[in-house]
Order: C-alpha cells, then sequence, then structure tokens
C-alpha cells in the first residue's frame, strides 16, 4: 500500500510543477503592466523603475519562476497589489470558507445521489427510474447561479426564512456553529449540491445496474443469501468507482463555488477571486487559483489511494 | 433506452441505407429529442432573424418603464432595470450567448481532435509530451480555469471564446487520443502501413472516419456544460461587456431588481437552462442513436 502510495505521489510531482507553471503564466498573459493598478498616473520613470525592481518584475521569466516557487517553498506567496497585505493569509483564510461550503453541499449531494442513482439502478426501466433520470439530467443542466437566485426569491424575498447573502449575522465573516451562522449556509449549500447530485446519481445507477444483473448476484441469491445481504455485496462492487466520482465532485465543489459565492456573497474563495479578478490584483488572482488547483491535484491522489485500498484490483494495474 | 430496441426492431441496414440513415431514422423516432433538436433550432433561427421579427430595440431603454412585470401593454415579457423590451433582449441575447456558448466546443473539437489523433498515431515521444501537458490541464476544475484565464484575460467576447476554448480541448484530446490508440491497434492499420502508405494517408484515410465520431458524440456532450460556463463568466461580469444583451449578463443586472420583480429577474436564466437542457437531452439522444457507450 505504502509503495503504492509513493508511486502515485511521484506521478502527481510533474502535474504540481505544470499547475505551478500555468498560475505563473496567468499573470503573464494579462494585458497591461502590473503595475498601472497602484501607481499614480504621473510616477516618473524612476520610480516605475524601483517599483518594477521591488517586485522583481525586471527578471527575465525564467527567473521570475525560480523566485516565485522558491518564495512559494516557504509559505510566501508575494503580497496583495491592492491591499498590500500577504497573499498566503487571505487564500487561506478564504478557502476554509469555501471548503466548509463545499463539505455541506457533499454531505447533502452524497447520501441523495446514492440513494437515488440505487433506487433507479434497482427498479430499471420503471417509472422511479425514469424520474431519476430526469432529476439527474436536470440536475446537470441546471445553471446552479441562476438556480441559487430563484432559491433566493423563494425562501428569502417571497417567504422570507432565510437570509440571502453573507456567511453570518450582521456581514460577520468568522463562522460559528450556531443557527445564526446555519441559516446562513443552507441556501448556498443546497445550491452549490444541485449539480452533484445529478452525477452521483447518473453513477451509481450506471454501476448498481450493471452489477445487479452480473453472475455472481444470482449466484449468492441461489445459495440462500436475503435480499439485503446481496445489496451489501453490490454496495461493495461499486464503492471504489463511486467514491472516485465523489472525491472528484468534492474538488470541483471547491474550485467551482465561485459562482454560487458570488450569488450569496459567501466571504470564500470565490469571493476572493471575484475581487482580484475586478481590482487586477493578479498576485491574489495567482495565488488562490494555485491554492485550489492545488487542493484539485491533492484530492486526486487521495481518491487514488482509498480507491486502490477498498479494491485490491485497482493496484495491480 | 427505447432507442437501442428500435434499433434492433429495425434490422441489418442494407446496402443503400447505410450506418447514417439508420442514425438519423433512430433520431426521428425519438420524441424527446426531436422536441429539443426543435427547440435549439428555434432558439438559433429567432437569435439570427431576431432583426426580422418585428421586435423592440433591444438598447433603447426608457426611465419611466422601468422593470415593467410580464404581460405588460407592449412589453410581452416586461422590461429590464433600464426599460427596454426583455422580449426583444432575450431574443437578440440568444445571438451571442449561444455563439460563446457553442463555438468554444466546435474549435476544441478540431484543435483536440487533431492533437489526440496525432499523440494517439505517433505514440512515444509525441504521445507523451501532448498527453502530460494535458494532464495538467486536468488538474484544473473547467470552471476554475475558465475563471482563471478570463478573469486574467479581462472581459470580452474573444477573451471568452479564447479561454473557454482552453478548457475544452483537454478532454476532447483526451477521448480522441484513446480512440486513436484503439484504432491504431487494429490489423488493417499495420496491412495500410505495410503497403507502402504513409503516416497521413492511413491517418486521412483509414484512421479518421473511424475515431471521429466517438469524438463528436463526446463533444456534443460537453456543449451543455459549456453554454453554462459562457454565460457564467458574463454572469461574473469577465465576458460579455454591457449594454450588449447577453443572458449570463442580463441575469446579472437584473439581480438588483429581485426585491422589485423577482420572476422577471429569474428569466434570462431559465433561457440558459432550457437551452443547456435540451443540448443534454439532444447529446444523450444522439449519443443511443449512433449506439456508442459510454
Amino acid at each position: 500500500m505504502l509503495s503504492y502510495f509513493l508511486r502515485r505521489l511521484i506521478l502527481v510531482l510533474p502535474v504540481a510543477f505544470g499547475v505551478s507553471v500555468i498560475c505563473f503564466l496567468l499573470v503573464q498573459i494579462a494585458p497591461g503592466d502590473p503595475l498601472t493598478a497602484i501607481m499614480p498616473v504621473d510616477a516618473t520613470a524612476e520610480e516605475q523603475a524601483a517599483m518594477r525592481a521591488a517586485y522583481g518584475l525586471d527578471k527575465p521569466l525564467p527567473v521570475q519562476y525560480g523566485i516565485w516557487i522558491a518564495n512559494l517553498a516557504q509559505g510566501d506567496m508575494g503580497r496583495s497589489i491592492a491591499t498590500g497585505r500577504p497573499v498566503a493569509g487571505e487564500v487561506f483564510g478564504a478557502v476554509q470558507n469555501s471548503l466548509l461550503l463545499a463539505i455541506s453541499a457533499a454531505v447533502i449531494a452524497f447520501p441523495i445521489g446514492i440513494f437515488l442513482g440505487f433506487l433507479a439502478g434497482y427498479f430499471r426501466d420503471t417509472l422511479l427510474d425514469r424520474a431519476v433520470t430526469a432529476i439527474s439530467i436536470a440536475g446537470v443542466s441546471v445553471p446552479n447561479y441562476w438556480l441559487g437566485i430563484v432559491l433566493v426569491i423563494i425562501f428569502s424575498v417571497s417567504l422570507g426564512w432565510l437570509p440571502s447573502m453573507g456567511a453570518g449575522p450582521g456581514g460577520s465573516q468568522d463562522w460559528g456553529w450556531d443557527w445564526l451562522h446555519i441559516r446562513h449556509l443552507i441556501l448556498p449549500a443546497v445550491t452549490l449540491a444541485v449539480v452533484p447530485i445529478g452525477i452521483v446519481a447518473r453513477t451509481v445507477r450506471a454501476l448498481s445496474g450493471d452489477i445487479l444483473t452480473m453472475d455472481f448476484v444470482q449466484a449468492l441469491y441461489a445459495k440462500g443469501m436475503s435480499r439485503f445481504d446481496v445489496l451489501a455485496h453490490v454496495a461493495r462492487n461499486a464503492a471504489a468507482t463511486a467514491l472516485s466520482v465523489m472525491g472528484l465532485q468534492l474538488g470541483y465543489l471547491l474550485g467551482g463555488s465561485i459562482l454560487i459565492e458570488t450569488v450569496f456573497n459567501w466571504p470564500g474563495s470565490g469571493f476572493l477571486l471575484s475581487n482580484a479578478i475586478f481590482q487586477r490584483d493578479l498576485p491574489l488572482l495567482q495565488g488562490t487559483i494555485l491554492v485550489l488547483a492545488l487542493f484539485f491535484v491533492a484530492m486526486n491522489l487521495i481518491v487514488d489511494v482509498a480507491q486502490a485500498a477498498i479494491d485490491p484490483r485497482i493496484k495491480r494495474n | 433506452m427505447a432507442l437501442v430496441e428500435t434499433s434492433e426492431a429495425a434490422g441489418p441496414a442494407s446496402a443503400q441505407s447505410g450506418y447514417w440513415s439508420g442514425v438519423a431514422r433512430r433520431l426521428v423516432r425519438d420524441p424527446v429529442t426531436m422536441i429539443c433538436l426543435g427547440i435549439i433550432v428555434a432558439l438559433i433561427l429567432s437569435a439570427v432573424f431576431a432583426p426580422w421579427l418585428g421586435l423592440a430595440d433591444p438598447y433603447k431603454g426608457s426611465m419611466i418603464a422601468r422593470l415593467k412585470p410580464l404581460g405588460t401593454e407592449g412589453h410581452l415579457l416586461g422590461t429590464d432595470e433600464q426599460g427596454r423590451d426583455m422580449l426583444a433582449r432575450l431574443i437578440y441575447g440568444g445571438r451571442l450567448t449561444l455563439f460563446i456558448g457553442l463555438m468554444p466546443v466546435v474549435l476544441a473539437f478540431f484543435v483536440g481532435s487533431v492533437l489526440g489523433i496525432v499523440a494517439g498515431y505517433a505514440g512515444g515521444i509525441t504521445n507523451t509530451v501532448i498527453m502530460r501537458t494535458v494532464d495538467v490541464f486536468f488538474a484544473f476544475p473547467s470552471v476554475l480555469l475558465a475563471i482563471a484565464i478570463s478573469g486574467a484575460l479581462g472581459a470580452g467576447i474573444v477573451n471568452s471564446l479564447v479561454s473557454l476554448t482552453i478548457v475544452f480541448i483537454p478532454p476532447i484530446t483526451r477521448v480522441a487520443e484513446a480512440v486513436t490508440s484503439g484504432v491504431r491497434a487494429l490489423d488493417y492499420i499495420d496491412a495500410a502501413r505495410a503497403s507502402g502508405a504513409n503516416a497521413l494517408t492511413v491517418i486521412r484515410v483509414h484512421v479518421i472516419g473511424n475515431v471521429l465520431s466517438p469524438i463528436f458524440v463526446y463533444a456534443t456532450s460537453l456543449t451543455s456544460v459549456c453554454m453554462i460556463l459562457a454565460a457564467g463568466l458574463s454572469f461574473l461580469g469577465i465576458g460579455v461587456r454591457p449594454p450588449e444583451p447577453e443572458w449570463g449578463l442580463m441575469l446579472n443586472t437584473l439581480r438588483s431588481a429581485i426585491y422589485v420583480n423577482p420572476w422577471l429577474s429569474a428569466l434570462p436564466g431559465l433561457m440558459i437552462f432550457v437551452t443547456s437542457l435540451c443540448l443534454n437531452l439532444l447529446s444523450d439522444g444522439v449519443r443511443s442513436a449512433m449506439n456508442v457507450r459510454d
């Protein structure tokens, strides 16, 4: 198991390197001078050159990349151009809030998706199966930022049950596990859960449907095993694939929550990202994307290893 | 699911009615797919011919007629936050929304197919270079990658097209490479090579015809996501710029009106939803009509 983990880890390194190159290049493809945002219009050429040198922008690209990586290794992701504060601190605070949102959405989505998918797979080609298929197609087709607005219209504007924005009373950014905070979490988490419900349901439906037609299921019934015990065998066979889909979905939830965070003014990484974009704060943009992408890479690694732990057949390939 | 049965009932295709006419016949017999196709065609036609439909000017607002509700005299679907006719803006909005929502998949289909076929056919170092580069892009969730590139490049139609095309090239390349490697291993390719045909000829004559349809089916399954992402970029303010009518942008600007006229503000999003739902169902229909299993 350990050797499998190490082998996978070695494969991840080039990908992580590539991710860092892309994040570094993001700043280079941006039009205009990154300093124009903060320099006064009447700055002299010497002042501009001094600023350029201070940010290391006067060196050749590979050198800039090397410096950037070396700083990164020490946890220094540079400073935000807009606020002057270290990027690392801003990003990690925001990622915590995004993670809270993503995990809440996963806690809602995965059990519902598994349940629906299993029902549809077990009762294949019945009305129930069609209903679940319709739900999952609608789930993957809905623009969730629009769904968020519709939920706000229903539950905040019309019914007045839940708040429409923020992560706590009075725009507070500090999370607490009490009703005042949790009620802010409900709408964004439910909105974010809809797409993974559709995807998980679709996957589990296909998996359980296929496994139920396999010979070993017939054999288990034939030797007199109860329906419930047979289902346990089916679940075990489906677990590895279902788990990998869910792990990827958790990564998508974290990386893809930016639109939902914008709709609900949720103070997470997506919100930080849109601020960075509009203030042309490129170091902040770069840092946020890098952290989210590396999280996604780590998530993939964990999923692969967990999959191999559950299903020994995978390790051998 | 019903489609598979009809295909069996249809029996073996005769020499005249080839594979594609069989696919077309199966598609025509599938009501859901035909309805979705009808809706998509209607949306595209109304967008293309919008100036000749006798609609109000989608850019001309009126300060005294702002946020009129649905069913207002002269404004069937009401007016937006600047008093512009919603029906006109929704129909005109289809132009940019559908263009930016579909074009990236078309572009990525060409680029990704070329990359994937080259990687799959050439193998070796070429394959490694192309596919390892593609792997890196898979490390980004698609939404994040689109927003990252668009955010860095700034708002604009061309920038949106570029960023979304980059997002969809890697998945298409991966599928194209997988299918091509499969075909590459078959005996008739060896036979063609042994007969002295060069790589380009073998690809043109023997490979392309066998790999394009699975790549195409896969690409159609990406159109719905691309629509949602494209409108999402405009919704975030890093896609189409105002005052152009575009569904995502309209959804964004109308958010300020959710307390005044809530259902009006949900209309542009409904258009995105209907389009992406139809694209998904259409893609599923085409897939089962072509008997491609995922």
